[in-house]
């Protein structure tokens, strides 16, 4: 088995607040990141699939098909966008775009593209903030 | 819920030596090289933790930053920053290769985390090489 990594980068706006708080409380848990007119980043996507290399092309997946797939299912969406207002699993206001959610929503656009191709699994997703701030998602549930 | 993990990075500037009382100059030079000068040297090191855990419902987040933060400056950066290992207690009876530091992290901070479990620790020494330890 061999694990092949794509990386490519989106920049957005985000702020964190849980609607069932007070504004006390979201200030307190999530103290900058609450300011309701929203911050941004430079995130860094990190893609990693696992598989077999192929005997006749030596690739486990085409870089090229897994770029494009990262760009059609992820940075569509993300890339330049208010993740709070503009991103469908965080307008509706049930899920913050904390970095964890984030690493668990590009998983979840990304593995049915990727298991539908039926070649290499998605092995896991890591979403840089800053190059100091990551969070990774596993499809553990 | 959905398992997940944090990572943060943390620098520590320190300095050390690599010398075991053990073995003679010859030996400690041969195995150590230039690191095994008698005044030490110094490295900036890259601390990464990764804490993993469910994703809590209400905050999204395995693990608050800020209490993280806070844990690691306590416990690694306000003892190591800045420092020779070679003083500290814990590096009394071991050298304080990458290898030993990556460890001794790793225990200090297993059982400090208030959310989550300590899932490893990695220690860059420089660009060209890092350690990392995941408890086994």
């Amino acid at each position: 088995m061999i694990e092949l990594t794509r990386r490519a980068t989106f920049s957005a706006s985000h702020f964190y607040w849980n609607e069932a708080w007070s504004q006390e409380k979201n200030e307190q848990v999530f103290g900058r990141c609450a300011r309701r007119n929203g911050h941004g980043h430079n995130y860094t996507l990190e893609v990693t699939v696992a598989g077999t290399a192929d005997p006749v092309t030596g690739f486990v997946v085409d870089l090229k098909w897994l770029k494009d797939v990262m760009e059609r299912e992820v940075l569509a969406a993300y890339d330049h966008r208010h993740l709070n207002l503009e991103v469908p699993e965080f307008a509706a206001k049930e899920l913050i775009p904390t970095t964890e959610n984030i690493a668990i929503s590009a998983w979840n656009r990304l593995e049915p593209a990727i298991s539908k191709a039926g070649g290499a699994k998605l092995s896991r997703v890591r979403v840089y903030e800053t190059p100091e701030i990551f969070a990774e998602y596993r499809g553990e549930r | 819920m959905p398992k997940a993990y944090f990572g943060r990075r943390y620098l520590l500037s320190a300095s050390h030596r690599l010398h075991v009382d053990s073995l003679s100059a010859e030996e400690n030079r041969a195995a150590y090289g230039k690191c095994n000068n008698p005044n030490g040297h110094g490295h900036n090191y890259l601390i990464e933790v990764l804490v993993g855990g469910p994703v809590h419902p209400e905050t999204g987040m395995v693990v608050n930053l800020a209490t993280l933060d806070e844990i690691v400056q306590t416990i690694v950066l306000e003892r190591f920053d800045h420092t020779n290992l070679n003083l500290d207690p814990l590096f009394v009876n071991q050298v304080p290769t990458t290898e030993n530091l990556t460890r001794t992290l790793f225990g200090m901070l297993k059982d400090a985390l208030p959310a989550g479990d300590l899932d490893y620790v990695r220690v860059e020494e420089t660009e060209n090489n890092f350690f990392q330890y995941q408890g086994s």
